[in-house]
């Protein structure tokens, strides 16, 4: 597969890095990815991200919990077996609502995890390339993805410049996001440090 | 100097020296190092309570339901009286990390994996019990609806007893959600710094390839929002679903419209307890001191003496009831089944009161609430209590019918219902165990999101700021 080569510099501290990101950014590099241990605020408008829409995608799931448990338990309860409780209706709204709450609840959260895992490729056994692996200790790994007109050696430099405390060169498949670590992988995931 | 700034007349949430490489190792240590012997120890009673509670489990299959001293007044005993007593403790957990999400207590940070892990394990030790009393568990699965051949017949969805199928189902898929989603980033710390290599495959696995890109972390920390959301009316709803078992029939002492209410803030007030009762062994035994501090202990503490007093309110509102009613038979169940000492049940009564109301107000003066030996001993009172309470509400109301032809004989329960209970215990502190050696016991990531500002070698840090003059702190920090 097609590989494409990134030059990382990592951070220790939200105060340099933010600098940093806005810097990277107004030089014309492409951040490919900032790799933090913790969420940080504020990082993804740093990055010009756009917001989630996670939530969206739950408050549909909500609706279709709401929506089919009502009509399944009213279509249940009046036309396909209706039983008669002490003579009350058969339509019984307050009886079903919690029900109706809680499968709501239920699609909601479980619709959401499983969108945020697609979202986010995740997955038991998925193997991902990791440009550093104290990203998930106490780095802020800043990944730029290099052109064939980026010259490595001036961005390394600038990189430095901008604070990075450690700066390197690393190539990555074009789709690792999904790849294994077969052999050829097991060189790139390599990073220099040694891990403490 | 941090982004963020916080006062330091708030407490430190995290004591020490502490930058983020020290808190991974901190929290890791355990997980990498092998278990002590006190570990075994802890582990192989479990185990054995847990088998204990097989063979009762054997028992009561093979031979009915008569192998518990169930009787024709007394349908439910010990096994609901421990299902409510579970699903109450399974409470704290997801109000811990949801409601306190949502109210942005930051001291939740300390506790809430850990209180996450218990409310797991304790849901799961619930659903014991309304399963193996149904007598033919091989047909446990009539209270789903599905198309059938049976008519097909449907579930009564009119009925509290499915009410709370989906309730407790719901509350459990839900909480293990919510809890894995946490994890996630920390199975990924340990996979990251893994030095065997069966450790790197297991957590490899465990942290489905999670990286900490800052688009995942934006998508995480929404789905944790939405999530506490969706949980804060969800864990008020479970407790309600259940008391609605009791509240929506016409028995005497059941048949109140303050369940709901009063049976949450109980639910609140038995979990706290049982965190509080987890986590002094647990900041005692994998020293995390740092993490679980002082104030952690004592705003808990504040919890518990708040919902004990609801839950006292609650007591004298029913007896109030009992007697402005004027109703016969409310007034025989509140006042003399119960509150009656002398009563067959009396003691049960007053064993509640004691434990679950007059003992908790010790927690007004300070000193109490920060004392380890106060709250641990008051942690397990407040659970002996809240046993009682739920065991007063049912065997109370069930064991004189309206006729005194329908009065049952003393209902206490035999072997096999006490070894089922055990049993229970027997599962949860194996998970427990379980969980407290593989699992990293505090949310490594959340720590650190929030030690730069609460910590306290970084609160003496940004210390000057808060003699700075209005003016020049707006200028350089506030924008």
């Amino acid at each position: 597969m097609a590989k494409k080569k990134f030059v990382v510099g990592c951070f220790k501290e939200e105060a340099v890095l933010f600098p940093a990101v806005k810097k990277v950014r107004t030089a014309g590099y492409k951040i490919h990815d900032v790799y933090t241990p913790y969420p940080v605020h504020g990082l993804d408008h740093a990055l010009g991200l756009r917001e989630t829409s996670l939530h969206t995608a739950g408050f549909i799931y909500g609706i279709t919990g709401t929506t089919t448990a009502l009509s399944c338990i009213s279509w249940i309860l009046t036309s396909d077996w209706p039983l008669n409780f002490g003579g009350k209706p058969h339509f019984a709204l307050p009886a079903w609502i919690p029900i109706i709450f809680e499968f709501t609840v239920l699609l909601a959260a479980v619709g959401m995890v499983l969108t945020f895992c697609y979202l986010c490729q995740l997955a038991p056994f998925l193997k991902k390339h990791h440009f550093h692996l104290r990203a998930t200790d106490d780095y802020m790994v800043m990944a730029i993805e290099c052109t064939a007109k980026t010259n490595v050696a001036d961005l390394k430099a600038f990189l430095e410049n901008a604070g990075a405390f450690e700066v390197n060169e690393q190539e990555a498949e074009t789709q690792w996001w999904l790849g294994t670590y077969d052999k050829d992988q097991q060189l790139i995931r390599d990073t220099t440090i040694e891990i403490a | 100097m941090h982004l963020k700034y916080e006062s330091q007349l708030r407490e430190p949430l995290v004591y020490g020296e502490k930058d983020f490489h020290q808190v991974t190792e901190d929290i890791c240590r355990p997980i990498e190092a092998k278990p002590s012997k006190l570990w075994y120890v802890g582990f192989f009673i479990a185990v054995a309570l847990l088998m204990f509670g097989f063979y009762s489990i054997y028992s009561e299959v093979t031979y009915g339901v008569g192998q518990w001293n169930l009787n024709k007044t007394v349908g439910w005993g010990w096994d609901i009286t421990n299902f409510v007593w579970w699903v109450g403790i399974g409470h704290a957990g997801t109000l811990i990390s949801a409601i306190l999400l949502l109210f942005r207590q930051g001291w939740r940070t300390g506790v809430n994996r850990a209180a996450e892990a218990m409310t797991i394990f304790a849901v799961m030790c619930a659903g014991q019990f309304p399963i193996w009393h149904m007598g033919r568990v091989w047909m446990a699965f009539f209270v789903m609806p599905y198309p059938n051949t049976r008519g097909p017949l449907w579930a009564n969805f009119n009925s509290p007893l499915l009410w709370d199928v989906f309730a407790i189902s719901t509350y459990f898929t839900v909480s293990l959600l919510f809890w894995y989603s946490g994890l996630i980033p920390d199975f990924a710390t340990i996979r990251d710094r893994a030095k065997t290599k069966l450790r790197k495959k297991l957590y490899g696995i465990a942290a489905f390839g999670w990286t900490g890109s800052t688009k995942h972390w934006q998508r995480h920390e929404s789905l944790s929002l939405v999530l506490a959301g969706l949980s804060t009316p969800l864990v008020l709803s479970v407790h309600t679903i259940v008391s609605f078992d009791f509240a929506t029939s016409v028995i005497p002492g059941w048949h109140t419209t303050i369940f709901p209410p009063y049976f949450v803030a109980g639910a609140v007030f038995s979990g706290f307890a049982m965190v509080q009762t987890l986590m002094l062994i647990l900041r005692k035994v994998y020293g995390l001191e740092d993490y679980i501090t002082l104030g952690h202990i004592e705003a808990m503490n504040k919890v518990i003496v708040l919902t004990g007093s609801i839950v006292g309110v609650a007591y004298l509102t029913e007896l109030f009831m009992g007697w402005y009613s004027q109703n016969k038979y409310e007034g025989y169940t509140f006042w003399y089944s119960r509150a009656n000492l002398f009563s067959p049940y009396g003691w049960s009564y007053w064993g509640m009161m004691a434990c679950n109301v007059l003992s908790p107000q010790i927690f007004w003066f300070k000193k109490m609430r920060r004392n380890l030996f106060v709250t641990f001993f008051m942690s397990i009172i407040v659970n002996i209590g809240m046993w009682f309470e739920r065991f007063v509400i049912i065997v109370t109301s069930l064991y004189r019918d309206y006729l005194p032809s329908s009065w049952s004989i003393y209902y206490s329960p035999t072997i096999f219902e006490i070894g089922f209970y055990l049993g229970t215990f027997g599962l949860f502190f194996t998970c427990f165990f379980l969980f407290s050696k593989y699992f990293p016991v505090i949310a490594i990531a959340e720590i650190k999101h929030v030690l730069q500002t609460t910590g306290e070698s970084y609160k003496e840090k940004v210390g000057g700021i808060e003699a700075m003059q209005g003016e020049e702190f707006a200028h350089d920090y506030a924008h």
